[in-house]
C-alpha cells in the first residue's frame, strides 16, 4: 500500500504555501517597521511598544477582554441549563431540540446579526413592546449590551452543543450509584454530573471566547462606528490605515492572549479535577 | 417536580424565541411595503423586485453559490486523497500535517484572513474571485480531513491489500475498496466544507478585491444604511439553507424506508 503515500505530497506543498508561509509573514511584519525592503530587514519591537504605550489601544484591549469574558460567562450560565434540559429530554424531543439549536448556526452570521440591528432600534420591536407596558424607550442599539447580546446570540449554540455532547456521553449508572449511596438529586448533580461535564464546558468556552475576542463585525453592526474592539483595530490597520506591520503585531498580541487564556482555562480544569480526586 | 418541568419548558421556549426572533423578523420585514425596519405598513414584493433587479445582489449570490460549490468539490477531493495518502505515511509526517492543519481551525479567523491577504500581496496576485476561491479551499480542506480521518482509522488495512493480491491495480483498489468504505466521512466533510464556505465572511472580506463580493460582504457593506432588499436576500438564503437541511434530514429516513420495502 506504500504507493498511496505520494498522494499526500501535493497537499504538503500546498500547506507550506498557504498556511505556513502566511503565518511567517505575520511574524516578519510584526517585528519589522514600515518602509523596510526585504534586503534590509531589521528586527524591532517598535510595533509592540506603540501598542502598549498608547492608552487608547490598551483601553480597546481591556474592553475587548471584558466583552469576551462577559459573553462567555453568559453563554455558560444560559447554555448549561439548556444543554442539561435537552440531554434529559425524551428521544424524539431531544432530536427535535438539537435540530432547532443547529438550524440558526447554518444561516449566515451577518444576516442574523443584521436582523438584530432592526430589532434593537430605539423604535424597534422590543421598545414598542416595552412601550405597551409603559416602559422605555430604552437605548439598546450602539451600546455594550447590544454587542454582548449579538455575541451571545451568535456563539451560544456552540456552547450548548459541546455541553450536550459531554452530558450524553456520561454513564447514567453513575447517578443511580450516587442515589443508592444516599446522595440526593442536588448532591448527585454537584458531585457527579457537573464534574463529568466540565470537559464539555471547557471546549464550549474555547469555542465562544475565541470568536468573541476577535470579532469585528458584531461590534461594528450593533455597537456602531464608534464602538471599537481589538478586531476593529486590526481591520482598520489592514484595510484603511494600511500599517500592516502594526496590524500584524496586534494580531500576534491577540493570538498570545488567546493562547494564555486557553492555558489558564485548561489549568483550572485540571486543578478542579485534582481537588475532586482529593475529596474522595 | 411539576414546577421544575414547567420551569425548564419555559426556559426552552424563551431560548427558542431568542433564537428565532431575528430570523422571523427578517422574513416578515422583507415583505414590508415601506422602507422601514421597525414599522409594518403592509404586504408587498417591492424588495424582492429590487433585489432581483440589483446587479450587485445577483452577482453576490452567484459568487457565493459558485465558490461554495467549487470549494466543496476541490477541498473534498484533495482532502480525501491527502487523508488516504497520510494514513499510509509515517507517523511523524502525519503529525506535522495535522498540526499545521490546526492553524486555520484554531486561529481566530481574522488572523488567517490577514495572513492570506499579506501572502497574496507579497506574491503580487490580483485579489478577486480566484484568491477568494483559494482561501476557501485552504480553510475547508482541514475540516474535510477531520471528518475523513476517523473513517480511515477504522478501515481494515487488509482489505486494500487483498484487492491488490487479487489483481486489482492500486487505482481500482482505491476507487472500489477504500473510497466506498469511507464514503460517510467524505459526505459529512463535504457538507461541512459547503456550509463553511457559504457562510464565510471574515476571510472572504480580506482576500477579495476588484469588486467581487459574496453575500456576507454585501450585507456588511450595505448595512450602514437601511435597505430592506437585504432582508429579501436574507430570506432567500434562509429558504435555501432550510430546504437543504430538511432534505439532508429527510433523505436518510426515506432511504431507510425504501430499504425496508425491498
Amino acid at each position: 500500500m506504500k504507493q498511496f503515500k505520494t498522494m499526500a505530497y501535493p497537499y504538503i506543498v500546498w500547506i507550506c504555501l498557504l498556511i505556513v508561509l502566511p503565518m511567517l509573514l505575520i511574524l516578519v511584519y510584526a517585528f519589522t517597521k514600515t518602509g523596510n525592503d526585504v534586503a534590509t530587514i531589521k528586527f524591532s519591537f517598535e510595533n509592540f511598544g506603540k501598542f502598549f504605550s498608547d492608552a487608547i489601544f490598551l483601553d480597546v484591549l481591556r474592553r475587548s477582554l471584558i466583552i469576551a469574558i462577559a459573553t462567555t460567562v453568559i453563554c455558560v450560565l444560559l447554555g448549561y441549563p439548556a444543554a442539561y434540559i435537552i440531554a434529559n429530554a425524551e428521544g424524539r424531543k431531544k432530536v427535535m431540540l438539537i435540530l432547532l439549536i443547529t438550524i440558526p448556526t447554518w444561516i449566515n452570521m451577518l444576516v442574523r446579526t443584521y436582523a438584530w440591528m432592526g430589532i434593537l432600534q430605539d423604535n424597534g420591536i422590543i421598545n414598542s413592546l416595552l412601550g405597551l407596558i409603559g416602559l422605555g424607550p430604552v437605548k439598546m442599539i450602539h451600546t455594550s449590551f447590544a454587542v454582548i447580546l449579538g455575541m451571545v446570540y451568535n456563539f451560544i449554540p456552540f456552547m450548548i452543543l459541546q455541553i450536550y455532547t459531554s452530558l450524553t456521553k456520561m454513564d447514567k449508572s453513575l447517578l443511580e450509584a450516587a442515589s443508592d449511596l444516599g446522595a440526593n438529586k442536588v448532591q448527585a448533580f454537584l458531585r457527579v454530573t457537573l464534574p463529568l461535564s466540565i470537559p464539555g464546558v471547557i471546549s464550549g468556552i474555547t469555542l465562544v471566547f475565541l470568536p468573541a475576542v476577535s470579532s469585528f463585525f458584531i461590534p461594528k453592526l450593533l455597537g456602531g462606528g464608534q464602538y471599537v474592539l481589538i478586531g476593529n483595530v486590526i481591520e482598520n490597520q489592514f484595510l484603511t490605515a494600511g500599517d500592516w506591520n502594526f496590524g500584524s503585531a496586534i494580531s500576534l498580541i491577540m493570538a498570545v492572549i488567546i493562547m494564555i487564556s486557553m492555558y489558564i482555562t485548561k489549568k483550572i480544569d485540571k486543578g478542579e479535577a485534582m481537588e475532586g480526586g482529593e475529596r474522595k | 417536580m411539576k414546577n421544575k418541568k414547567i420551569f425548564s419548558k419555559l426556559f426552552m421556549i424563551c431560548l427558542m424565541i431568542f433564537f428565532y426572533m431575528p430570523i422571523v423578523y427578517t422574513v416578515v420585514f422583507s415583505f414590508n411595503s415601506k422602507k422601514s425596519l421597525t414599522h409594518w405598513s403592509g404586504f408587498s414584493l417591492t424588495w424582492y423586485e429590487k433585489m432581483f433587479s440589483s446587479r450587485d445582489m445577483m452577482s453576490a449570490l452567484w459568487t457565493t453559490i459558485s465558490i461554495a460549490i467549487l470549494a466543496t468539490i476541490i477541498s473534498t477531493v484533495v482532502g480525501t486523497i491527502t487523508a488516504i495518502g497520510l494514513s499510509k505515511s509515517n507517523k511523524v509526517l502525519k503529525n506535522i500535517v495535522e498540526r499545521i492543519n490546526d492553524f486555520p481551525i484554531m486561529n481566530p479567523e481574522i488572523v488567517t484572513a490577514i495572513s492570506l491577504l499579506m501572502l497574496f500581496s507579497a506574491l503580487g496576485v490580483q485579489k478577486g474571485y480566484i484568491t477568494m476561491l483559494l482561501a476557501h479551499v485552504m480553510f475547508c480542506i482541514p475540516y474535510v480531513m477531520l471528518s475523513v480521518n476517523p473513517k480511515l482509522r477504522s478501515l481494515d488495512p487488509n482489505l486494500a491489500d487483498a484487492a491488490l493480491d487479487l489483481g486489482a491495480t492500486p487505482w481500482q483498489a482505491l476507487i472500489k475498496v477504500i473510497i466506498p468504505q469511507i464514503m460517510p466521512g467524505i459526505v459529512s466533510g463535504a457538507l461541512v466544507a459547503f456550509t463553511m464556505s457559504f457562510d464565510d465572511f471574515i476571510i472572504s472580506y480580506f482576500v477579495t478585491g476588484n469588486g467581487v463580493s459574496n453575500i456576507s460582504i454585501l450585507v456588511y457593506t450595505m448595512s450602514k444604511r437601511i435597505n430592506p432588499s437585504i432582508n429579501a436576500l436574507s430570506t432567500i438564503i434562509i429558504l435555501i439553507i432550510t430546504v437543504v437541511l430538511v432534505l439532508i434530514n429527510i433523505i436518510p429516513v426515506l432511504k431507510k424506508r425504501g430499504g425496508v420495502k425491498e
